[in-house]
């Protein structure tokens, strides 16, 4: 069989465009928790409006000159009793052609690029709209609200349609803050206080998740943010504010003593109101209001609370809780139930 | 490479043994760095292997987060520095001598030196495994998780000092290349006319010496905190974590090209083979290849775009990285116009290099994309760029790898690889390659981040990630395969002759596998394929790169012509065991400084400092056994 071009031309066509098929029927799925093909805030509509664009210039790239490579693989092999091909050494203006048409691609993929760049990056000195501070921990998130007096953990609210600047610390190693339907990630830096902003549209749950690797425990380090609507967020930061709901039943006033005294919770946790002023773990004033538990990781219900406070160094290796649980403090799953069913009540 | 062994006719199994250790042939150093750089590389595919099985499907426990974390970053060092460097140094050691007809590089045991350092660095790491456990931060080790607060074991001490004894093995190699290249070639042979892999090892060998002392810089100042207290990247006393990155990627972005650039080298050589064409745009191949060594070095915070620069610096950076597609693509077009018009035979060299090709585009696209820092914030630490850097690495570098091993084994032991092997061996890894990191493009941009050691079932990366894990072990049985033809074809390999590929470039011109010393007589240069235009003669006057003095009569003269003298006595450096000495001392040294051993640390550096005073004593020649 003699491959003719027809065949190379099927070849050329068929080949890349595999590529290209498989590329959009197997990534483009917007309706995953973190996928970045859904866009609900400005920051990630700009990133993703000029991927598109780098997208299709790549793709048109890509279909054209691995076309013409699987072209010339079929269309030139070699044949019995060929004399020598003609030795071309090169072609001048061919060469300077395909060194001007890239640069020219370059260029005007640079505008919008560097146009979306500084909307992003170029944040004012006068920072309109909410201020958030983060700080982030080996393994979990915490957010403070410095004008609304609110310090909460793993969980950030924000109102919709305002632009909210995150001032990202670190008192350990480097964590990176990514909320992927709202916008691009920022590292959060010891010794540097970076700022992003970022802005959802609509209100929703969205996923985060600590991008840079972070020690042992990295996969574990999750969060959610939550954009409410104007009146939602008003009415979360009131309860936010006010002071830890009293325990109610009989097995959370037993979870309440458990906390305060055996469980020793209050050497690192803080509930406002109360004796627990702990600083090394998460604020856990309004912990039953969150959805979920341990950075993100499991939803907030009994049977998962149960399971964190009975191993928390099985579900989350590494960390800090785990050097005291089962380990210098032994609780027995009577004490364990009665301490989830009052954490679960601090609504 | 058995063959080179038999070669010597040593007679006892002891006297084989120590006649490569004590070898400083560049051919025998050569298989050295290639099968113990093969090893490391299986070492470093089980790690993949490992991490593929933990990932198959969400929230498995196959290996706790604590092994999956030194997995990766064993993985990366591993592959990096003990896999792909090491394999283009065994070309380098190999191919560079013959194809600038040359008898051995310029300083031998200087050579065995650089052999015996990477060994010896090598283990090193990888004993990490056994004593406490490996690197657990990532290869690029950022502080300060490498700080002794957050990670007080010994496997950071192990990976800095490791790379350390790394970075003296490959400057040591990367000097001795830029020797024998600018001193040693034939005559006749001008920069012009030098072979692509030639002036692709040249670039190469410029970019370590100049880029792994910046390493060593950022890996001394690390090695200082750990060890003695200094506060170089400690927050606590003020450091900064960024001065770690701003050196590493300083050092890491040439580091990309210099395990690309030999790859870019060896599909140079293999493309006009088997076209027979002339590489087309040669001075443009070079000059692009130049051009990236340059730029490569306006690059590095790209690999920072998320560290919070501020506009200037991300717009700066985005602009010079986008930049370097247009030395890359002039590469790419000029590769694809090599394969226009010729008469293309698709053995299996050339099936790795036009798949080196097919995918390096890929990788090359991906790459543009998140050069573009703004959409890189969306894609900076995801699967994403897992598949860009397999692109360029595996689709890449593995591949042309590949491609020089079967074009160059019929050179170095005189017998050919089974084809038909090679061609299943090549759509294993293509098709496995492709099913392995494809997908990573889409979970990825769908918001799987690197570097986690499981995930959770809703996120909706189940699938792929199980394609990704079977697509390995294409990948595997591809390897298995390889392996078992490589070693057949050692011993009952149809024999290849001088030139089995009709090849264009000197080491053609001698027999498979070479004598000890190469080149009978060193030839004369005329042309930039010289063996080519001596078997094709040119019908109508001046070959290309020809000297444009001798117009004309070119055709009745051979283009390998020979020098003049008739009996002239070859020189051959006597082995030697004092570089293996040396690189102990080195090693000893290592050790000490992991373990903080202060008086280890001068045993092993006054054994250095013996062993190269004995080799500077040594007479370089002995006269008895050089006379052939």
């Amino acid at each position: 069989m003699r491959p003719h071009w027809l065949l190379a031309l099927i070849a050329a066509i068929v080949l890349p465009g595999i590529f290209v098929a498989w590329m959009i029927w197997g990534g483009y799925e917007p309706n995953l928790p973190q996928s970045t093909f859904q866009a609900d805030g400005p920051v990630g509509k700009l990133q993703k409006d000029l991927f598109w664009i780098i997208f299709w210039s790549a793709t048109v790239i890509f279909v054209v000159i691995e076309g013409i490579f699987v072209y010339a693989i079929f269309r030139f092999p070699r044949r019995p009793n060929q004399p020598i091909p003609p030795q071309t050494h090169g072609h001048q203006t061919l060469e300077i052609g395909w060194t001007i048409a890239p640069a020219i691609v370059l260029a005007v993929v640079a505008v919008p690029t560097v146009s979306a760049l500084w909307q992003i990056y170029n944040v004012p000195e006068e920072k309109a709209g909410l201020a958030i501070e983060v700080r982030a921990h080996q393994w979990w998130w915490e957010f403070k609200y410095p004008n609304q007096g609110v310090v909460t953990a793993n969980e950030v609210h924000m109102p919709v349609g305002t632009r909210v600047h995150f001032t990202l610390h670190s008192d350990d190693v480097i964590h990176s803050f990514w909320i992927p339907k709202l916008g691009g990630k920022l590292d959060v830096i010891p010794n540097h206080s970076n700022v992003i902003w970022l802005q959802g549209d609509e209100p929703g749950e969205y996923y985060g998740q600590c991008a840079e690797f972070c020690g042992e425990a990295h996969a574990f380090m999750r969060f959610r943010a939550v954009v409410d609507t104007q009146a939602d967020f008003d009415k979360w930061v009131a309860a936010q504010k006010a002071p830890a709901s009293a325990a109610a039943t009989g097995a959370a006033t037993t979870g309440e003593a458990l906390f305060m005294g055996k469980g020793a919770c209050t050497a690192c946790h803080t509930v406002a109101g109360t004796n627990a002023k702990g600083v090394i773990g998460p604020n856990l004033t309004h912990v039953g209001s969150r959805t979920t538990i341990a950075a993100g990781i499991m939803p907030n219900d009994h049977e998962n609370l149960v399971k964190w406070l009975s191993d928390p160094g099985g579900i989350k290796p590494g960390n800090k809780m785990a050097t005291v649980i089962g380990k210098s403090i032994k609780l027995t799953p009577d004490e364990v139930g009665a301490l989830a069913t009052y954490v679960q009540g601090l609504k | 490479m058995a063959s080179i062994a038999v070669a010597r006719r040593e007679s006892t199994f002891w006297d084989t043994v120590w006649g490569w250790v004590t070898t400083v042939d560049h051919k025998r150093i050569g298989a050295l760095y290639g099968i113990t750089a093969f090893i490391f590389f299986m070492i470093g595919g089980v790690e993949a292997t490992l991490m593929r099985m933990q990932l198959a499907r969400p929230e498995q426990t196959l290996v706790s987060p604590d092994v999956f974390n030194q997995l990766f970053s064993m993985h990366g060092t591993t592959m990096i520095f003990l896999a792909i460097m090491p394999l283009g140094a065994a070309f380098f050691n190999i191919i560079i001598p013959l194809q600038v007809g040359a008898r051995d590089v310029a300083f031998p045991r200087l050579n065995a030196f650089s052999y015996w350092t990477f060994l010896a660095g090598g283990l090193l790491l990888n004993s990490s495994w056994f004593l406490g456990g490996g690197l657990n931060a990532g290869w690029f080790a950022y502080s300060p998780l490498t700080g002794l607060t957050y990670n007080p074991g010994h496997g950071v001490d192990f990976w800095a000092v490791s790379l350390l004894v790394l970075g003296t093995a490959s400057m040591a190699a990367a000097f001795n290349f830029i020797v024998t290249i600018v001193n040693m070639r034939a005559p006749g042979m001008s920069l012009t006319r030098m072979p692509v892999f030639t002036w692709m090892t040249l670039i190469v060998s410029i970019l370590i010496v100049t880029a792994f002392p910046v390493i060593t810089v950022a890996l001394i100042e690390l090695v200082f905190d750990r060890a003695f207290g200094f506060n170089f990247f400690n927050v606590f006393a003020g450091g900064d974590p960024l001065l770690w990155q701003h050196l590493f990627w300083v050092f890491g972005h040439p580091e990309v090209y210099i395990l690309i650039l030999p790859a870019m080298g060896i599909v140079s050589e293999v493309l006009p083979v088997f076209s027979r064409k002339p590489l087309f745009g040669y001075p443009f191949i070079i000059f692009s290849g130049i051009a990236i060594g340059v730029m490569g070095w306006m690059v590095w915070a790209h690999h920072m775009f998320t560290v919070g620069m501020g506009p200037v610096a991300n717009t700066v950076f985005t602009l010079t990285t986008i930049t370097i597609a247009v030395p890359t693509g002039v590469k790419i077009f000029n590769w694809v116009a090599t394969v226009w018009g010729g008469q293309l035979t698709l053995k299996t060299p050339m099936l790795f290099s036009l798949g080196f090709i097919a995918m390096f585009i890929i990788g090359g696209l991906s790459g543009l994309m998140h050069a573009v820092s703004p959409s890189d914030a969306q894609q900076s630490d995801t699967y994403f760029i897992v598949a860009h850097i397999h692109y360029v690495l595996f689709g890449g570098a593995i591949f042309a790898i590949f491609s020089g091993i079967y074009y160059w084994f019929p050179k170095a032991t005189g017998r050919l690889m089974n084809e038909t092997s090679g061609k299943i061996h090549f759509w294993l890894t293509m098709i496995g390659f492709n099913l392995t990191f494809f997908p990573m493009h889409f979970v990825g941009l769908n918001g799987m981040p690197r570097r986690i050691a499981t995930y959770s079932a809703g996120m909706g990366w189940d699938f792929w990630n199980m394609v990704e894990t079977v697509g390995a072990f294409v990948i595997i049985a591809g390897i298995l395969l390889f392996l078992h033809n490589f070693f057949r074809s050692l011993r009952k390999g149809e024999v290849a002759g001088n030139d089995p590929w009709d090849g264009r470039t000197l080491e053609w011109a001698i027999p498979s596998p070479p004598p000890e010393y190469n080149f009978e007589r060193i030839p004369v240069v005329h042309s930039r394929d010289p063996f080519w235009e001596q078997k094709h003669p040119h019908p109508l006057g001046v070959p290309a790169g020809a000297s444009q003095q001798r117009p004309g009569n070119r055709a009745q003269q051979p283009a390998v012509a020979h020098a003049a003298e008739t009996h002239e006595v070859i020189h051959i450096p006597s082995p030697s065991y004092w570089p293996l000495i040396t690189a102990l001392g080195n090693a000893i040294a290592g050790y000490s400084l992991v373990y903080r051993f202060i008086p280890g640390l001068f045993i092993g550096g006054a054994l250095t400092m013996f062993g190269l005073y004995s080799w500077y004593m040594e007479p370089t020649v002995k006269h008895e056994n050089k006379k052939h």
